[in-house]
């Protein structure tokens, strides 16, 4: 019999139960840089509950949620925490402003780390946000 | 192929007056392929007899797959009489660990002052592997194995032959705080391992009342069988990994409870017991 399709592995598995369980925003991209799933608390800053977007492709994700830098210029996925843990497979803490669909900027300090398995394979990426109630949102610069 | 039981015991070996229906030797199961290979699925005390009964046809190769390193499911391989024959060869199969090789987290037993034999003075030939989950052949089967959710690095193994199917996730906690019933199939553990079996052999450790105790002790209780095996579609159930302090008369109740409140029967969930006999073949599934 084939494999049902898009088993996830133990660690997202083990993961998203941790961040279902937890009132701190959390996402998960798996080894793909799919965004697996996010949390309830995660929801306010994306703005719509995960039941509603579901999985998100890696080049998708600018739709969902807008990032830049504390000066306000864009910040390319890449150079987010989510994308260093991703691409350079190690942890990576920044304090930056996400804009989802909601159009609020909200200034957060975001940490992700890669999810390593027993063989060092890689799982994907764990992005926990902090919202920073006392810093004031710059604005974005235009393009 | 026929899997044998020969201990579904769980966490402690339980003999005694109360445990003789059921038995009380701690998880082993043999699979005979039909190509004459052997499968042995955990050397918990069971594997104790059932090395005892290979001695006068010990295959000259034995295929061990062991789930994790616990004590009930590591126990009895000093005691398996194969280990001691030089002309055979044992492949062992466990879950891949960052720190240690699986031979020498085995020899962490099998060494004093735990144990008087060291692993590496056994007679037989023996190889490590870490368990895949690709496909790996075995004589006339597949076999692949997956991470499962419980306390340590563990995993299940699916076996296929022939068009036949049957999962072994003996040491498993699904549902760890989630709702198994809410969940979608690809973020259930063990899910695609255990997707459409003929027979899944599944952790049954305790009664629902049982378990808000034992959250995240690594098992489960009879409703996250119940709810595991209807996600997975699987066909048959074997509740396995007997509680050590749940009697032959406990295990039943629990049964008939289960079979009400899931309006089911004893065709499609039962209760794992030694000399339990699961035969696999073109023609359907048998249990005695």
């Amino acid at each position: 019999m084939e494999a049902a399709a898009g088993q996830k592995s133990l660690p997202l598995i083990l993961a998203r139960e941790l961040a279902s369980n937890l009132a701190t925003p959390m996402f998960l991209m798996d080894d793909a840089g799919t965004l697996v799933f996010y949390n309830d608390a995660a929801e306010l800053l994306i703005g719509r509950p995960f039941a509603e977007l579901g999985e998100i492709a890696s080049e998708e994700f600018g739709q969902v949620l807008e990032l830049s830098d504390a000066d306000g210029n864009r910040l390319l996925r890449r150079n987010s925490p989510a994308g260093i843990a991703f691409f350079e497979h190690r942890p990576a803490h920044l304090r930056l402003c996400a804009t989802g669909y909601d159009g609020v900027r909200r200034v957060v300090e975001a940490t992700a780390y890669p999810l390593f398995g027993a063989e060092g394979e890689m799982h994907g990426v764990v992005n926990v946000f902090w919202q920073v109630d006392d810093a004031k949102a710059p604005e974005v610069e235009p393009d | 192929m026929q899997a044998r039981v020969w201990g579904c015991r769980g966490s402690l070996a339980a003999p005694g007056a109360d445990t003789v229906r059921y038995g009380g030797n701690t998880s082993c199961i043999a699979v005979r392929l039909e190509s004459g290979d052997v499968v042995v699925l955990d050397a918990g005390t069971g594997i104790r007899p059932l090395g005892a009964a290979m001695v006068d046809d010990t295959p000259a190769e034995i295929h061990l797959l062991l789930t994790h390193l616990h004590m009930d499911h590591l126990q009895g391989l000093g005691f398996f009489r194969p280990l001691f024959d030089p002309d055979v060869h044992v492949h062992l199969w466990g879950p891949a660990s960052p720190v240690q090789p699986l031979a020498e987290r085995i020899a962490i037993y099998l060494s004093p002052p735990l144990f008087p034999v060291r692993l590496a003075d056994v007679p037989a030939t023996l190889t490590f592997h870490n368990a895949s989950d690709e496909p790996v052949t075995i004589g006339s089967a597949t076999v692949r194995a997956a991470n499962v959710a419980h306390q340590g690095p563990t995993v299940g193994y699916r076996i296929e032959e022939g068009g036949r199917s049957l999962a072994y996730l003996p040491d498993h906690e699904p549902s760890l705080g989630v709702d198994l019933a809410d969940q979608p199939p690809s973020w259930i553990s063990g899910h695609d391992l255990a997707h459409g079996v003929d027979v899944l052999f599944h952790d049954a450790q305790y009664g629902d009342h049982e378990y808000p105790n034992h959250v995240g002790w690594g098992h489960s209780a009879l409703e996250h069988v119940m709810r595991f095996a209807d996600k997975a579609e699987v066909e048959r159930v074997v509740l396995f990994h007997h509680d050590p302090y749940h009697t032959d008369d406990e295990l039943e109740a629990l049964l008939v409870d289960t079979h009400r409140r899931w309006n089911t029967d004893h065709d499609h969930v039962c209760l794992a017991h030694e000399d339990m006999t699961v035969t696999f073949d073109a023609s359907g599934v048998q249990i005695t």
